[in-house]
């Protein structure tokens, strides 16, 4: 998808929030007494992976919230990767931020610690929006943010937005983008909202106060969605990202769907590394307390098999508007078969040899590859 | 041989004969009290669920009377449902007498009296025995009443008991043993021993189960089965406790089992006669029945890939259900199968439940069909009971199905309930007896399709469960007859087309695209469900595609959980069939057995 790609990603996994979402399921703990601990348990961390992996093509400080790391903690973060791994010269460096923690101070330091791309959390310019989804920040604070990290000199901006959000207008939506829009981000995630188990939202809708939206509406918005930006000269690339140019791919993110191995530190994080994969404790009393043993907080491991792994390479590439190979068909001749009807339907496109969903394709990507199977 | 009796208990479904039976059991000791647990000859889940006995299962009792005298009490134990009259026929054969147990409280039913008659045919001594006494409504002096005027028996002569309660259990072991006669036969004589059942073990191949009324027979010997002539070194006799017991030897007037390596599973028929291959008898015994199929159905593997190990299941199952034929069939939509015939519906239920539990088989079986008789406008007589081979209707000069005549006993408040629902399914030339005050028996002419529909289940439904129910062949009638063929996306499920009567077709078709619409998953496309006769459309509905499927997030910790959803939808997959490009559950295929009532 761009430069780099067979080089594996790094992913540290910040697990504190001031107050966690309600709809999210990441995991995160609110008690930020433990930041230093878990820092050091980082460190022991990092270094158990430092022979087996050594050079990064793009680190992901995602969360939970990292941008409430403070400045000494993030910096101290920093030198601690750097301590164990090296790095690609045109790594990509992307820290996940809350427009209410973005203040030129923060940005500029970001900056000097060599983050080079900006992941901002605004999720909607509506302010009824984001009360209903508890967000701390509010639509005027999340265009300050953008103006901050521009005047640092970013150039590499990617705006997290949701929708489908019960309640939200159509309009709102459209006037969301549109604000969105005119920080010219270079990238942007457009997130319908999923209700996932366990999260707050999720004991809502059991108990019929939230209702989700219908998915004819869903359908309707997603595709309002994906023509808007297009018009706009964004590459729809994955189900729910779109890029300003080949460039501004999410380059880190775009491993994942790659199949391209990657290691992930901190509570909960998963690592693959193109034959195994494994996870972490999420909880991070028990990170921290396993690794101040002496064992590494992983909580389960798998070794993939071919099969495995082929059925991935499939299952991801059903989600990217890179699609797979023609040859794919080989293994799953039961595709042969079915391709024909799904172009005929315009959910799949064959071009230069590869098998490409369209935008209708991409609200289906959960079914293409079982008929492929 | 003087210490030896060989019985039956017969009863109306429900009258408790496997509860006698384990009473039996357990008052000779074979098991204690910890280890009894209720039905135990039902040793099928299947009989275990619906409380009714399938496979006859045979126990040798040792029993000994308060003069001290050792006896060798053989309990076989027969089926009790209107569809195994075959097995009861096989029983019987074993046997010089029966128990024939009535229900205090509910009287004689319909099978009791066929059970009877069955038992008379086979010259058999017969026991009566009122059970369920203890219970509340229990009303013996009606039945004793009952059993003079219905059954002609000497009501004097009637025994009382509760099995469930163990109240008079001593007194049905007296009567067993000095008013049955000890089995006739001389050890001396040539071997000939009647197969009466037969079941197919991993290990040791068929374990035959036979009576024998000549001669004997030890390990060792060469026997020879005198259908085919096959002969067997056996391996090993012995009796049936509650597991197989070895002897030395089986002789005239025992019950017991013969292992010889019999490895072909068609090689055993049940009815045939054993004799030794040195010194061999002169005729076969007579006495056995042979099954007449009266429901046919196809089953196919849910996977083709399946079809080698459906192949060795359906023979080793046939072992088992002597009641049971097939022959391959073929499908477009299923692929290979088999064509099968079955005693009745239940018959079929039971099969297809056995065919899943005991060899783990994935099936799909179609609707039922009966067999219908066709005479061509060149002449030719033509017999069908498969859709499949339906005769282009330009060609049929008459068409024909087959009538029965039922038999229903009920009590009289639900007369007009049943005499509704016969008159709708077509019956006609109805006849009614008063056999006791307050109750009705009926009899009707009505097609066998009719009731492989869903009669038995309507008529249980509309009196309550207090019906009886009994049906025999009288002849192939003249109909005006149909066949409907389902498409899905216009495609023909050929395996899903079925012959009715013209006036059903409409009603059938509707009652199967709406059953299809219900279980066919949403997919990704609009698929449409019609039933036609010939190119005309009679039923149609619609499963409206999902639009959307899809997960807004997928990154590095989202990956496993997905493949391992993709992996078990795959598995989930593998138990569809594919026609077109629609998935059609299994379950699909079934629910169209289901009827409306349902």
């Amino acid at each position: 998808m761009c430069n780099d790609i067979q080089s594996p990603g790094l992913y540290i996994h910040i697990p504190f929030c001031v107050r966690k979402c309600p709809y999210c399921d990441f995991y995160s703990s609110e008690d930020t007494q433990q930041i230093d601990s878990f820092l050091d348990a980082l460190d022991h961390e990092a270094r158990l992976y430092q022979e087996q992996f050594k050079r990064f093509g793009s680190l992901y400080i995602g969360g939970g919230t990292p941008s409430l790391l403070s400045a000494r903690a993030c910096t101290r973060l920093l030198e601690i990767i750097k301590s164990h791994f090296t790095f690609t010269e045109s790594v990509e460096v992307t820290l996940e931020a809350n427009p209410d923690d973005i203040s030129p101070q923060k940005a500029s330091l970001y900056r000097d610690l060599g983050i080079n791309r900006i992941s901002l959390g605004i999720q909607s310019f509506d302010d009824e929006v984001l009360k209903f989804l508890q967000r701390r920040h509010t639509a005027d604070q999340a265009g300050r943010a953008v103006s901050i990290i521009r005047e640092a000199g970013f150039d590499n901006l990617a705006l997290d937005l949701m929708y489908a959000v019960p309640g939200q207008s159509e309009s709102s939506w459209r006037d969301s983008l549109q604000q969105a829009l005119r920080c010219t981000p270079e990238h942007l995630s457009c997130y319908q909202l999923t209700i996932k188990k366990q999260t707050p939202f999720h004991t809502l809708k059991t108990s019929g106060t939230l209702k989700p939206l219908p998915d004819d509406a869903q359908e309707e918005l997603f595709l309002q969605t994906s023509d808007f930006l297009r018009k706009n000269g964004y590459i729809h690339y994955e189900i729910s990202n779109f890029a300003k140019n080949k460039a501004c791919y999410a380059r880190h993110n775009a491993n994942y769907w790659l199949h391209v191995p990657y290691l992930g530190l901190g509570p909960s994080a998963h690592s693959f590394d193109g034959t195994a994969r494994w996870w972490n404790n999420a909880s991070v009393s028990k990170y921290i307390d396993l690794i101040s043993h002496g064992t590494a907080p992983v909580q389960k491991r798998e070794n993939l098999s071919a099969d495995q792994r082929r059925l991935e390479k499939l299952l991801l590439g059903m989600r990217t508007r890179r699609g797979i190979e023609l040859d794919t068909l080989s293994a799953y001749p039961q595709g042969k078969t079915v391709l024909p009807g799904l172009v005929e339907k315009g959910l799949l496109e064959i071009f230069e040899n590869r098998i490409q969903p369209t935008t209708r394709g991409f609200l289906v990507a959960d079914s293409l590859p079982l008929l492929f199977l | 041989m003087e210490r030896i009796r060989n019985f039956s208990i017969i009863a109306h479904i429900d009258h408790g004969k496997s509860t006698l039976a384990d009473r039996l059991i357990q008052q000779v000791g074979l098991i204690d009290e910890r280890q009894f647990h209720d039905q135990l000859l039902d040793t099928m889940d299947i009989e275990q669920e619906r409380g009714i006995t399938i496979k006859s299962q045979t126990c040798s009792l040792p029993f000994s009377n308060d003069q001290g005298e050792q006896f060798e009490l053989n309990l076989i134990d027969t089926p009790g449902h209107v569809d195994f009259s075959y097995e009861v026929s096989r029983a019987l054969a074993s046997c010089e007498g029966v128990l024939l147990l009535v229900d205090a409280a509910q009287g004689v039913e319909a099978q009791t009296l066929a059970n009877l008659y069955a038992a008379m045919e086979h010259d058999l001594e017969i026991i009566p025995v009122i059970n369920k006494i203890d219970l509340p409504a229990a009303d013996v002096e009606r039945v004793k009443e009952e059993i003079e005027i219905e059954l002609g028996l000497d009501s004097d002569q009637a025994l009382q008991c509760s099995a469930k309660e163990g109240i008079g259990i001593r007194e049905v072991f007296e009567a067993i043993t000095k008013r049955l006669p000890p089995p006739a036969g001389e050890a001396a004589n040539p071997l000939s021993a009647l197969i009466f059942d037969a079941n197919y073990d991993s290990f040791r191949g068929t374990v035959v189960s036979c009576r024998v009324f000549e001669g004997s027979v030890k390990t060792g010997d060469t026997i020879r089965f005198l259908s085919n002539g096959a002969t067997y070194k056996v391996e090993e006799v012995g009796v049936f406790r509650l597991k197989l017991e070895r002897r030395s030897r089986l002789s005239a007037g025992e019950v017991g089992y013969i292992i010889a390596g019999i490895k072909t599973v068609s090689d055993t028929r049940v009815g045939d006669t054993i004799t030794l291959d040195s010194n061999p008898c002169d005729e076969a015994l007579p006495g056995f029945k042979e099954a007449k199929s009266m429901v046919f159905s196809s089953i196919y593997p849910i996977a083709s890939d399946d079809y080698p190990g459906l192949v060795e299941a359906m023979e080793k199952y046939e072992l088992n259900d002597a009641a049971f034929h097939y022959q391959k069939d073929s499908s477009a939509a299923l692929g290979q199968g088999f064509r099968c015939g079955f005693l009745g519906l239940l018959h079929l239920e039971i099969v297809q439940e056995r065919l899943e539990r005991e060899f783990n088989q994935s099936i799909i079986m179609t609707a039922p069909s009966v067999e219908y008789r066709f005479v061509l406008k060149n002449g030719d007589k033509v017999t069908v009971d498969n859709p499949l081979y339906y005769p282009e209707p330009t060609e049929i000069e008459t068409a024909l199905e087959p009538y029965v005549r039922t038999t229903i006993i009920i009590p009289e408040r639900y007369m007009g309930a049943v005499m509704k629902l016969c008159t709708e399914r077509r019956g006609i030339n109805s006849r009614f007896n008063y056999p006791t005050p307050g109750r009705i028996e009926i009899h009707f002419d009505m097609p066998l399709a009719e009731i492989v529909y869903d009669f038995y289940d309507r008529l249980k439904t509309v009196t309550q469960g207090y019906g009886s129910f009994d049906y025999e062949y009288l002849d192939h009638r003249e109909s005006d007859l149909v066949k409907v063929d389902i498409l899905v996306n216009h495609e023909p499920v050929d395996a899903l087309s079925l012959i009715v009567h013209r006036d059903n077709a409409r009603p059938r078709g509707l009652h199967i695209c709406e059953r299809l619409k219900d279980e066919i998953p949403r997919q990704m496309f609009k698929i449409i469900i019609q039933g036609a006769i010939g190119g005309s459309i009679i039923a149609r509905s619609t499963i409206n595609p999902f639009r959307k499927d899809v997960t807004a997030k997928c990154y590095g910790g989202d990956i496993t959980r997905k493949r391992k959803l993709l992996e078990k939808q795959k598995k989930g997959k593998e138990r569809m069939k594919m026609v077109g490009a629609v998935q059609i559950p299994q379950k699909a295929f079934v629910s169209i057995l289901k009827t409306e009532s349902e």
